[in-house]
């Protein structure tokens, strides 16, 4: 009993030893569509060494697991572009990156850019871009054809039929609606708190018009499908699947323009397969990759024609949706600053607490 | 002597894991969590000791009335499931026939087989304006345009008795179960109203399984997540979301641990100033039954 037991003991950790002298695991922090069984397949066809294990996360989340752990526990991350700075500052949880490791050139250079400005800290960059799209107006235009911005959404003739996400972004929706800059307001706390505290007012008077605060994409796309609500904030990337299923539901980006985020790569502070998350970052830039990545994702690669990679379903919601003007407009998300969330955050709760009239 | 020491050793292995568990699962996290509570922060990655976090909640009208509405509507809660699940639990235990009782017994459990999330997104399939109800409302005449059912307090009161009346069934059915026949035969012997016998001698015999009941109601229902926030939807206001929103959507993990033992320490509260109230105390109901 005895000598069967160490031996099945020693294979084991035989088994363990060899394990990791050659299999090795990229663990990726992502969002839901972002790492689709069918690219791991063949990223790890062509890597037979390394496994990926996936977890799904939103931005809030990620930095609560990194932060719970000093940055340990993944080896890539890919928070918004706007999400990194403050949090780098405050916490330390990514490493700077290598950019010679990447096939920079690939990427879009505006892309690249913007990415690199908002996440240099001390001459180091932290993050890539990897997609990006918008947020803006949904609207099923056989019932409000009229829908131009953000300002519809608390509009009383959609009265219990709009919807929104009680988040930063939708603050930053409204302060532009009510023709603010928010994000030049982002250096100047004082400013900034009389802006959210306008913004505040707005929307809590706006709360008997809103049926319910949607939570995530499928939240959403049950309530735009059921017609429950007409006109709602949405993600780019959900009205166009909504699209395909309903060409009556388009996506508006909002005249003071659609706001654009970036997610990223970046390498958590205590990742242990560096080696294996550059892969990953090259490897989802090659054009066959991208093709099945915005499939997957439903937003548009950050590579240089990455619109042109998009699925033709794809293609013709984003047509139906831009015009070049539009395109012309967007607004990137400002880096935020520390402080802001607070104030932010604060705001956030006073809308939820008050009571619809 | 070596008999001792196996009777020790035995009492040891049969505790230790109760031991680990309270442990390290409920006392050392909320030591972790008393610590984060006192500290505050004064510049990024800087912190001092200090009580900031509690003079904050105390500052802010909008924290200190979630929880006072939490608390309000556990309450309310927590008297709905006694009302509706004593009956229930008395028909188990006294009316049904042998037979039909486990079946009743088991019908009440299976709903706990069931995850939280989905049976709230089973109410949500209900209630919602294109949902069953309002469908069969319309169908029926009785309503003429679509009606919204989620989304408001009401609702939530429902969904958690829902969740939770289980919870108040199986101790009170326990208890009942204990108890002779012939005590409430010698009431009705006595002369005693149904009235009477319910009041003087089915109640007093139960409350052990009935205090137990709303002390495991309470909590549950002060401490759930998911039911108010999906059925409460934009008028939810829940403590625990507050709870959520600090430490996930704001990054602070202090405030967050402050209203975390603000909960534990208020709902102990009220479970306490229940018991002296109702002139009960654990030992004389919970540790008896």
């Amino acid at each position: 009993m005895r000598v069967q037991l160490t031996t099945t003991l020693a294979a084991a950790a035989l088994l363990a030893f060899s394990g990791s002298a050659q299999a090795e695991t990229l663990r990726i922090l992502t969002w839901g569509g972002y790492a689709p069984d069918a690219i791991i397949k063949e990223f790890e066809k062509k890597y037979p060494g390394t496994k990926v294990e996936v977890t799904l996360s939103n931005n809030e989340e990620m930095i609560a697991k990194l932060r719970a752990t000093g940055g340990a526990g993944f080896d890539l991350a890919q928070p918004s572009h706007d999400r990194i700075f403050a949090v780098q500052k405050e916490y330390g949880v990514y490493k700077a990156m290598d950019l010679s490791k990447i096939d920079t050139d690939k990427i879009a250079p505006n892309l690249l850019e913007a990415v690199k400005t908002n996440t240099t800290i001390d001459g180091k960059v932290h993050a890539v871009p990897h997609q990006w799209g918008t947020s803006g107006i949904m609207a099923d235009k056989t019932k409000a054809p009229n829908v131009t911005g953000w300002p519809d959404l608390c509009d009383p003739q959609y009265q219990g039929r709009t919807s929104m996400r009680l988040r930063r972004t939708i603050l930053l929706g409204t302060a532009f609606g009510m023709g603010e800059n928010p994000f030049e307001a982002y250096g100047d706390k004082a400013k900034y708190q009389q802006i959210m505290d306008k913004v505040a007012e707005k929307l809590i008077a706006c709360k008997s018009i809103v049926k319910t605060y949607w939570q995530g994409g499928d939240d959403l796309i049950n309530l735009m499908k059921s017609g429950e609500v007409i006109v709602s904030e949405t993600w780019d990337s959900t009205a166009y699947r909504l699209y395909a299923q309903n060409p009556n539901i388009v996506y508006v980006p909002p005249a003071t323009g659609a706001l654009t985020w970036i997610d990223t790569f970046a390498i958590p502070a205590k990742g242990q397969a560096d080696a294996a998350a550059y892969n990953w970052i090259n490897f989802v830039m090659q054009p066959d990759i991208v093709k099945l990545m915005s499939a997957s994702t439903g937003a548009t690669s950050a590579v240089k024609n990455g619109a042109d990679l998009l699925p033709d379903d794809k293609k013709a919601a984003v047509a139906a949706a831009f015009k070049p003007k539009d395109l012309e407009n967007l607004k990137f998300f400002a880096n935020i600053q520390p402080g802001i969330e607070d104030i932010e955050g604060k705001v956030l709760e006073r809308i939820k607490a008050a009571t619809a009239k | 002597m070596g008999n001792r020491d196996a009777a020790r050793l035995s009492l040891f292995l049969l505790l230790a894991p109760l031991v680990l568990w309270i442990g390290l699962l409920i006392i050392l996290p909320h030591l972790g969590i008393g610590y984060l509570s006192l500290r505050e922060k004064v510049a990024p990655r800087v912190y001092q000791f200090s009580f900031a976090n509690y003079v904050d909640f105390m500052r802010e009208p909008i924290y200190w009335n979630t929880l006072l509405r939490t608390a309000v509507m556990s309450v309310l809660v927590t008297v709905m499931t006694l009302v509706v699940g004593f009956p229930i639990a008395y028909y188990i235990a006294k009316v049904a026939g042998r037979r039909s009782r486990a079946a009743l017994f088991l019908l009440c459990l299976v709903p706990l087989w069931v995850s939280d999330l989905v049976r709230a997104f089973g109410w949500i399939v209900l209630l919602r304006e294109t949902g069953l109800i309002s469908g069969f409302l319309q169908w029926s005449g009785l309503a003429r345009g679509p009606v919204e059912l989620l989304y408001n307090d009401a609702t939530v009161v429902v969904g958690l008795v829902y969740t939770v009346v289980l919870f108040m069934i199986v101790p009170i059915v326990s208890t009942l179960d204990g108890m002779d026949n012939s005590l409430i035969e010698a009431g009705y012997n006595l002369g005693g109203s149904r009235w009477t016998v319910l009041r003087r001698i089915v109640i007093p015999y139960a409350m052990p399984g009935i205090v137990a009941g709303c002390i495991i109601v309470f909590m549950l229902t002060a401490g759930s997540y998911l039911t108010p926030i999906l059925l409460g939807g934009k008028n939810s206001m829940w403590f625990t979301e507050q709870i959520y929103e600090q430490f996930i959507t704001r990054y602070n993990w202090e405030s967050g641990s402050t209203f975390g033992i603000l909960l534990l320490a208020f709902t102990s509260f009220v479970v306490w100033a229940g018991l002296r109230l109702s002139g009960q105390s654990l030992a004389t109901t919970v540790a008896k039954g």
